[in-house]
């Protein structure tokens, strides 16, 4: 879908760039400064590489050995702003009819899927944030583009706004089958959306694929970054208790409350700081879940904690934050088959299906 | 009016005229040079930006002198202009317009400049992923956002060129009806005695053309804060 390969450097940046994106929802994520915002801007025509080719879909949109340079205007490919860069002298209408082009989006369908019907008179200076973030995605779905970008579009948005928009996002790329590249520092937000993951380190690729491979490899130093995403399938659900079962090959987890839809495989985020990890099965514990895997890898840090990588019975990694300490009491070592255990309550109400 | 003598209506009627043609004129060289001051950087912008302040600073006579010497009917730009299309500014009404148009060139530029100035770029970057040339941007995202600004700009730069003297006398002279100004009648009102009644109700009109324009361009300029805020 999309293949750039550019290099750009400007001040401290030094960015160089090789990757080949698919279709559906592909998350960039990297710390601040790591140039994915630069990233964007190159691809979109609004920053010109120093050298490099990008290619959407099969058109090629730069190419500094051949000259060619198609100007941001006539990419056709659209982007959300962080902070929504509504035009102040149009209302919301005008606005999302701003880049019109009659394409494969239609305005009602638009309208319907974002929810804009109520605010299509009213001045976008009053909306609120959620709802300004809601009329930039539409604005620039409406220009029908071959690829739409988003750069951190929930940065700014509290919470529950967060949560408003997260599943719009997952429609439209659906609904409309466009690509979409979606970059964030929340990593949360790419595990439930992203097909794949593109990580962004000091201006270079670091790692692409599938989120569970990717996501555990990011924010390296920080404890309370570290993630890991299981797949499972949905299992029985307990009315009386509000709990359903996920079965995966390394055992049952128990989450809260009942998982959406009937069947199918969910998406789970469990933060390394959730992680208890046993050398037997314990018993008289509050903890439901417990995952049986072999110690992988072990990441001793300068600081108090360290990581262990559990490779699942079925394949899957799961990240574990523990001390220096209770790794030397326990004696672990690689290749020594542990228990995960999980607290129901810790993981996160929001699951998801897998895209 | 005031009891203004037929005289004295001429002038006042021709200061309007002139500082009207003097707006017109310069609108269009000081979008153009403040868009390029706000909005580009190329070689010689300093030099640029510095010869566009020089009305300001430069004695105005000195101007008017330079006015003379391009613009009159021998020099290169006035004889050109009286070859080309018939059209002479020196001793003439057009002089007077073209010698204020180019003493309020750097109020109107620095106006224009600030209003485009602050309108947030990347409101433009939004416009050109959508789809829109940088002409179409400019005409749809920063010719709206900049028109209160445009039009201070514009009032500032008539309420100049309604009081502009010194280039004026120097390149087209003082002639009644021709380009005798209210500033240009005061002057000469003063060499001679007896004139302070006229001079007293010349000066009255003056005050009150001066501050209703300013007024203007002072309220629309708050009104760009508060849009600019928003």
């Amino acid at each position: 879908m999309l293949e750039a390969s550019v290099a750009y450097r400007r001040g401290t940046l030094d960015l160089e760039i090789d990757a080949a994106f698919g279709s559906g929802i592909t998350g960039v994520f990297g710390p601040s400064g790591s140039g994915k915002t630069t990233f964007l801007n190159l691809v979109s025509g609004l920053l010109r590489p120093d050298r490099g080719r990008i290619t959407v879909a099969g058109e090629s949109l730069f190419d500094s050995e051949s000259r060619i340079d198609i100007p941001a205007h006539r990419r056709g490919i659209g982007y959300v702003f962080q902070d929504s860069l509504l035009f102040p002298h149009l209302n919301v209408k005008s606005n999302l009819l701003y880049g019109f082009r009659t394409g494969f989006v239609k305005l009602d369908d638009c309208v319907s899927l974002l929810k804009l019907e109520p605010l299509l008179t009213r001045s976008v200076r009053n909306l609120s944030g959620g709802e300004k973030q809601r009329v930039a995605i539409g604005r620039a779905l409406l220009s029908s583009p071959s690829l739409l970008l988003m750069d951190e579009p929930l940065a700014n948005l509290d919470a529950p706004h967060k949560r408003e928009i997260l599943p719009y996002i997952e429609r439209l790329s659906a609904q409309f089958g466009i690509p979409l590249i979606y970059v964030t520092h929340a990593a949360e937000e790419l595990a439930r959306i992203a097909s794949n993951v593109a990580v962004i380190k000091s201006g270079r690729l670091s790692a692409y694929g599938p989120p569970a491979k990717t996501l555990h490899t990011i924010d390296a130093h920080d404890r309370f970054g570290r993630i890991s995403i299981l797949t499972a399938k949905r299992g029985r659900y307990d009315p009386h208790y509000d709990i359903t079962e996920l079965v995966s090959p390394a055992g049952s987890i128990s989450i809260a409350g009942q998982a959406p839809g009937s069947d199918g495989t969910l998406r789970i985020l469990v933060h390394a700081t959730e992680v208890t990890l046993a050398l037997s099965k314990p018993q008289g514990i509050s903890a439901r879940t417990a995952l049986k895997g072999k110690v992988a890898n072990i990441e001793i840090t300068r600081e108090p904690v360290a990581f262990a990588d559990v490779a699942l019975r079925g394949g899957e990694r799961l990240t574990a934050a523990i001390t220096r300490k209770a790794l030397d009491d326990l004696r672990l070592k690689t290749g020594d088959a542990v228990y995960c255990l999980l607290k129901s309550v810790s993981i996160d109400e929001r699951w998801f299906p897998a895209p | 009016m005031f009891g203004l003598s037929p005289q004295e209506l001429t002038a006042v009627g021709l200061s309007l005229q002139v500082a009207a043609l003097a707006v017109v004129l310069l609108f269009p060289f000081a979008l153009a040079i403040a868009w390029l001051l706000a909005r580009r950087n190329f070689a010689g912008k300093t030099l640029l930006d510095v010869a566009v302040h020089l009305p300001l600073v430069l004695p105005p006579v000195l101007t008017g002198y330079l006015l003379l010497i391009t613009f009159g009917r021998k020099g290169p730009l006035g004889s050109a202009f009286e070859a080309c299309c018939g059209i002479v500014f020196s001793f003439r009404w057009t002089g007077a317009a073209l010698a204020a148009a180019v003493m309020a060139l750097p109020l109107m530029v620095r106006a224009i400049r600030l209003a485009i100035e602050a309108i947030d770029p990347r409101l433009e970057n939004a416009a050109s992923t959508l789809g829109s040339s940088p002409l179409k941007v400019f005409a749809t995202v920063t010719l709206p956002l900049a028109a209160p600004g445009l039009l201070a700009g514009v009032l500032l730069a008539f309420a100049k060129a309604l009081g502009e003297f010194g280039a004026t006398i120097t390149f087209v002279s003082s002639i009644p009806g021709e380009t005798e100004t209210i500033a240009l009648q005061i002057y000469t009102l003063t060499q001679v005695p007896g004139g302070e009644a006229a001079i007293f109700r010349l000066a009255t009109v003056s005050v009150i053309l001066s501050f209703a324009t300013l007024i203007a361009s002072e309220l629309l300029a708050r009104r760009i804060k508060r849009r600019m805020s928003a």
